[in-house]
C-alpha cells in the first residue's frame, strides 16, 4: 500500500499548490502558486501557443491550398512532413534565445516553423483528395480558379486540413512548455523552476499542461467535427 | 501471397539479436558518472595521497546549476578521487533549495555552497546581517547547519557575490556608478535574472525592499543567458555574479554597479555535508577537501570560471588542469 | 592513515595557468556573435560520443517498448471490435500530453532517470503505431482472406500469413514516424534525466553555445534519418511482391 501512498501524497500537495498561494522554499520571497497565478501562465502560454498556429496557419494554408490546387509538389511535402517530425524542438528554442534573442517576438516564429509542416503537408493532401469530377463541374459552372479553391476545394479539404492543424497544435504547446528557457513565461516555468516552487509546483505544472493540451486538442476535435459537411462525416473515420 | 519463411524468420532473428544487444547495453549503464581513482600518490610536494581505507566510502559529490559550481564539484570529486575514495558526481542539480534537498534526502553526499547564500536562503538572515569576515560567516552558517544534523567545512579563499549589472553604454547614458544612482532612472529599464531572483533577498527582493528600487520589468531568464540578453539588447539590467570572466575578459562592454548598501554580500564556497557522511569517510574526507581548495583564489576562480564559459571546457577539464597546476595530482 | 602533509608550495598553481584575455583576443566559442566554430567543434567532437550513445539506447528501447505494446493492442482490438474506440482514444490521450509535463507526472512514481524517459516515449510512439497497424490490417482486401479461408486456413493463419505480411508496408510507415518524433523528443529527456543529446543542448552552459546546440540538433537527425532508411529497407526486404510506398 505505500507504494501508493507517496504518489497520492504528492498529487494532493500538487493540487493545493493549483488553489492556494504556498510559501516559496526561498525564504523572505513572496507566496508561489495558487489560482491567480495558475490563471496568469496559463493565459501566457495560451497567448504564445495560439500566436504561433496563427502564424503558421497564415503561412502554410494557402500556400498548401495552391500546391494542392496545381498537384506541385507532392515529394517535396513529403520530406517536409517527415523533416518537421525530427527537428529537436529543444534545440530549435535553444537556438533561438542564444542567436536571435529571448522573448516573444523572436519565439513565435520559431514556434510557428514547429507547426508549418503539419498544416502545409494536410492542406495539400486535403485539396489533392477532392474529386477531380466534382472540380470539373465547378469549372464548368463557370467559377474561377480562386473561386474553386475556396468554395470547393477548401471545405472538402478541411476535415484532413483541421488534422494538420491539430498535429501543429500539439507540437506547438508541448514546446511552448519549454518556452521561459527563452524568456517566455508560460506554464513551464513550474516545471523548471523546482527552486521557486517546490516539488508540489512542479507536479501541479504538469498536471496543468497535460490539461491544457488535452483541452485544446479537444477544442479543435470538436470544431472539426463541426466543419466537416455532412457528407464527408459519412467517409471520415 | 505468402512471405518467405526464411526470410521472417532471419528478420526476427535480427531483431531478437538487436534488441538483446540494447538490452544488455542498456543494463550495463549506471546514471552517474563515476570517476576513477589513481593510485598514484606522487612525490611532489602537497600530492594527495591515496589512502586504501578510503576505497570503501562512496560519496556522489553534487553542485548547483552554473559553470561556477560545476568546476567546484569536479575539483571536489576528482581531488577526493584521488584520495581513494569511490566517487560519484552528480553535478548541475539545481539551485540551491534543491542541492540542499538532495543533501538532505541523501542523493547526495556534499556539495559546495555560498556561505552568504545559506545564511540568507536557508537560515533567513537579512543581507546587513552577513558577516563580512569569511571565518565568522562560515561559523555562523556551521551553527545553523549544525542543528541538522549538517556540517559545513571551512572556507575557500575566494568570494562570490551578485550583483547588478549592465552595458557601458547604458551605465554611461544615465550616469550609473553604484546600485543607488538607479532610483529615478529604474522604471525606465528592465532587469533580467533567474526565477528564483524574485523571491531572494540578495536579488531582486532585496534590490525592491532594501534599495526601494521598483523596474519596467523583471524577466526570469536561465542563468546561463545572463550576458546574453545584455549584449542581444533586450536586457538593459541584467544580475551577474562578481567573479564572471566576461567582466575582465570584455571589460569594455559590461560594468557592474557597486553595492553601496551591501545588500549583495559576498560569499566564500564551504562544502556542506551530512554529519553521518563525515563520519563514516573518516578525515580524509575533509582534509582533502580543504586542502584541495587553498589555491582557489579569486584569480584562480576567474581563470576557471573563464575556461569553462569562454573557452567552452567542461568543467571536468577545466578541474584537471588546477589540480595537475597546483601540484595536487600527478 | 594518509600523510596530506601541508607544504608552503602547495595549492599555488604554475606560473603560466593564467591566459591574457581580451574583446579583441577571444576565441570563436567566446565570441558573442558566433554561429559556428569549427575549430572547437574538431577539437572536442568526443565530448558527443557517450550522449549520443545515451541518446540512441533511450530512442531503440522507447521504440522496442512502444511497438511492442502498440502491436499487441492492435492485435487485440483488431477481434474485438469494441476495443477500437477506447484504445483509439486511449493513445491519443498519451500523445496529446506534452513529454515534459509526462515526465513530471510520472515523477513521484517512477522517479528520476532514462526508466521514466524510456516510459514516456514509448507511450508517445502508441497511437501512430496502433493506428497504422489498424489502418493495414483494414485494408487487407477480402479476396485475399476469403480464398485464404477457403484454401482452409485457420483464421490464425490468415493473420499471420495474409493480414499482418500485406499490412507490413503500413506499419512500417507508422513506425518510420514514430522513430522519427522519438528521435526528436528524446532531447527533451535531459530535464528528467542527465541522458542524450539533449545535456548537449541545454545543461552546462550550452544554452548560450550555438555551436554545440547545432551539433547536437545535426546528430540527432542524422540518426532520425538513418532509421528512417534502415526502416525504408526492412519494410523492402517484408514486401518483396512490391514497391514501397511513399510515407
Amino acid at each position: 500500500m505505500s507504494a501508493f501512498q507517496l504518489p497520492l501524497a504528492s498529487f494532493g500537495g500538487a493540487i493545493e499548490f493549483i488553489f492556494t498561494p504556498q510559501s516559496s522554499n526561498v525564504t523572505g520571497g513572496e507566496k508561489v502558486g495558487g489560482f491567480d497565478q495558475v490563471v496568469e501562465l496559463t493565459l501566457k502560454q495560451l497567448e504564445v501557443t495560439l500566436l504561433a498556429l496563427a502564424l503558421a496557419l497564415v503561412v502554410a494554408l494557402p500556400l498548401g491550398l495552391y500546391l494542392g490546387h496545381k498537384g506541385k509538389g507532392e515529394l517535396l511535402l513529403v520530406g517536409l512532413a517527415n523533416a518537421g517530425r525530427a527537428i529537436p524542438e529543444l534545440a530549435l528554442i535553444a537556438l533561438v534565445a542564444a542567436v536571435i534573442g529571448v522573448g516573444l517576438l523572436n519565439l513565435t516564429p520559431a514556434l510557428a516553423v514547429l507547426g508549418i509542416p503539419p498544416i502545409l503537408t494536410n492542406a495539400f493532401v486535403g485539396v489533392r483528395q477532392v474529386d477531380q469530377a466534382t472540380i470539373d463541374a465547378a469549372r464548368g459552372m463557370g467559377m474561377s480558379e480562386l473561386e474553386i479553391i475556396r468554395k470547393v476545394e477548401l471545405p472538402l479539404a478541411l476535415p484532413t486540413l483541421m488534422g494538420g492543424v491539430r498535429l501543429a497544435m500539439i507540437a506547438i504547446v508541448a514546446t511552448a512548455t519549454i518556452a521561459p528557457l527563452a524568456g517566455v513565461e508560460s506554464l513551464g516555468d513550474f516545471i523548471l523552476n523546482e527552486s521557486v516552487y517546490g516539488s508540489d509546483g512542479v507536479l501541479a505544472g504538469a498536471i496543468l499542461i497535460a490539461l491544457l493540451a488535452l483541452a485544446l486538442e479537444g477544442a479543435l476535435a470538436l470544431l472539426q467535427r463541426r466543419l466537416t459537411s455532412d457528407g464527408l462525416k459519412l467517409k471520415t473515420s | 501471397m505468402r512471405i518467405d519463411k526464411t526470410r521472417w524468420r532471419a528478420l526476427l532473428a535480427v531483431l531478437a539479436a538487436l534488441a538483446l544487444t540494447l538490452g544488455i547495453a542498456a543494463c550495463g549503464d549506471s546514471d552517474d558518472s563515476t570517476t576513477s581513482g589513481s593510485t598514484e600518490g606522487g612525490d611532489a610536494a602537497g600530492a594527495i595521497q591515496s589512502n586504501p581505507d578510503n576505497g570503501k566510502v562512496t560519496l556522489t559529490i553534487g553542485s548547483k546549476n552554473f559553470p561556477e559550481q560545476e568546476i567546484l564539484g569536479e575539483i571536489y570529486a576528482q581531488a577526493l578521487a584521488a584520495a581513494g575514495y569511490k566517487v560519484k558526481s552528480a553535478l548541475n542539480l539545481g539551485s540551491e533549495t534543491v542541492a540542499l534537498k538532495s543533501l538532505k534526502t541523501g542523493q547526495i553526499s556534499g556539495y559546495p555552497e555560498y556561505a552568504s547564500t545559506a545564511l540568507t536562503s536557508f537560515f533567513g538572515l537579512e543581507p546587513e546581517e552577513v558577516p563580512a569576515d569569511a571565518a565568522e560567516a562560515w561559523e555562523k552558517a556551521n551553527t545553523e547547519f549544525e542543528k541538522e544534523d549538517l556540517q559545513a567545512f571551512e572556507p575557500t579563499p575566494f568570494a562570490s557575490a551578485n550583483a547588478v549589472g549592465t552595458t557601458k553604454e547604458t551605465a554611461d547614458e544615465y550616469g550609473l556608478k553604484t546600485v543607488s544612482d538607479l532610483e529615478g532612472v529604474s522604471e525606465k529599464l528592465s532587469l533580467y535574472g533567474s526565477p528564483e531572483c524574485r523571491q531572494r533577498i540578495d536579488c531582486l527582493a532585496g534590490l525592491e525592499k532594501l534599495y526601494g528600487l521598483k523596474f519596467k520589468s523583471f524577466t526570469p531568464v536561465d542563468i546561463s543567458l545572463r550576458y546574453t540578453v545584455l549584449e542581444k539588447g533586450q536586457a538593459d539590467l541584467s544580475i551577474l555574479f562578481t567573479t564572471d570572466p566576461q567582466l575582465s575578459a570584455e571589460s569594455d562592454k559590461f560594468v557592474i554597479l557597486e553595492d553601496d548598501k551591501e545588500v549583495f554580500p559576498a560569499g566564500n564556497v564551504i562544502f556542506v555535508t551530512r554529519k553521518a557522511v563525515a563520519e563514516e569517510a573518516g578525515p580524509d574526507f575533509e582534509e582533502t577537501i580543504l586542502k584541495v581548495q587553498e589555491g582557489l583564489t579569486l584569480e584562480v576562480m576567474q581563470e576557471l570560471d573563464a575556461r569553462v564559459e569562454l573557452e567552452k571546457e567542461t568543467p571536468e577539464e577545466a578541474a584537471k588542469a588546477y589540480l595537475e597546476s597546483a601540484g595536487y595530482v600527478g | 592513515m594518509g600523510d596530506v602533509a601541508l607544504l608552503a608550495a602547495a595549492g599555488e598553481v604554475g606560473g603560466d595557468f593564467f591566459k591574457e584575455r581580451d574583446s579583441d583576443s577571444l576565441p570563436c566559442q567566446a565570441q558573442p556573435d558566433h554561429l559556428f566554430c569549427f575549430d572547437w567543434a574538431q577539437e572536442n567532437i568526443d565530448r558527443y560520443g557517450t550522449p549520443t550513445l545515451q541518446h540512441f539506447e533511450i530512442v531503440a528501447l522507447s521504440l522496442l517498448f512502444g511497438f511492442a505494446v502498440a502491436f499487441a493492442l492492435a492485435l487485440l482490438a483488431h477481434r474485438n471490435r469494441w476495443l477500437r474506440p477506447p484504445l483509439l482514444a486511449g493513445t491519443g490521450v498519451l500523445y496529446t500530453i506534452p513529454s515534459v509535463a509526462f515526465f513530471f507526472l510520472l515523477l513521484p512514481i517512477t522517479g528520476r532517470g532514462r526508466d521514466t524517459a524510456i516510459i514516456v516515449l514509448a507511450a508517445y510512439t502508441l497511437q501512430i503505431i496502433y493506428r497504422n497497424t489498424m489502418v493495414g490490417l483494414a485494408n487487407v482486401p477480402d479476396a485475399a482472406k476469403t480464398a485464404a479461408r477457403g484454401m482452409g486456413m485457420s483464421e490464425r493463419q490468415v493473420l499471420w500469413r495474409i493480414e499482418l505480411p500485406l499490412a507490413v508496408p503500413e506499419i512500417v510507415a507508422g513506425l518510420r514516424i514514430a522513430s522519427l518524433s522519438t528521435m526528436a523528443i528524446a532531447t527533451f529527456a535531459v530535464f528528467i534525466a542527465r541522458e542524450g543529446l539533449g545535456t548537449q543542448i541545454y545543461g552546462q552552459g550550452n544554452l548560450t553555445f550555438p555551436t554545440s546546440i547545432i551539433i547536437a540538433a545535426a546528430i540527432v537527425i542524422a540518426m532520425a534519418l538513418a532509421i528512417d532508411a534502415i526502416l525504408l529497407s526492412v519494410q523492402r526486404l517484408l514486401t518483396p511482391w512490391r514497391r514501397a510506398r511513399p510515407a
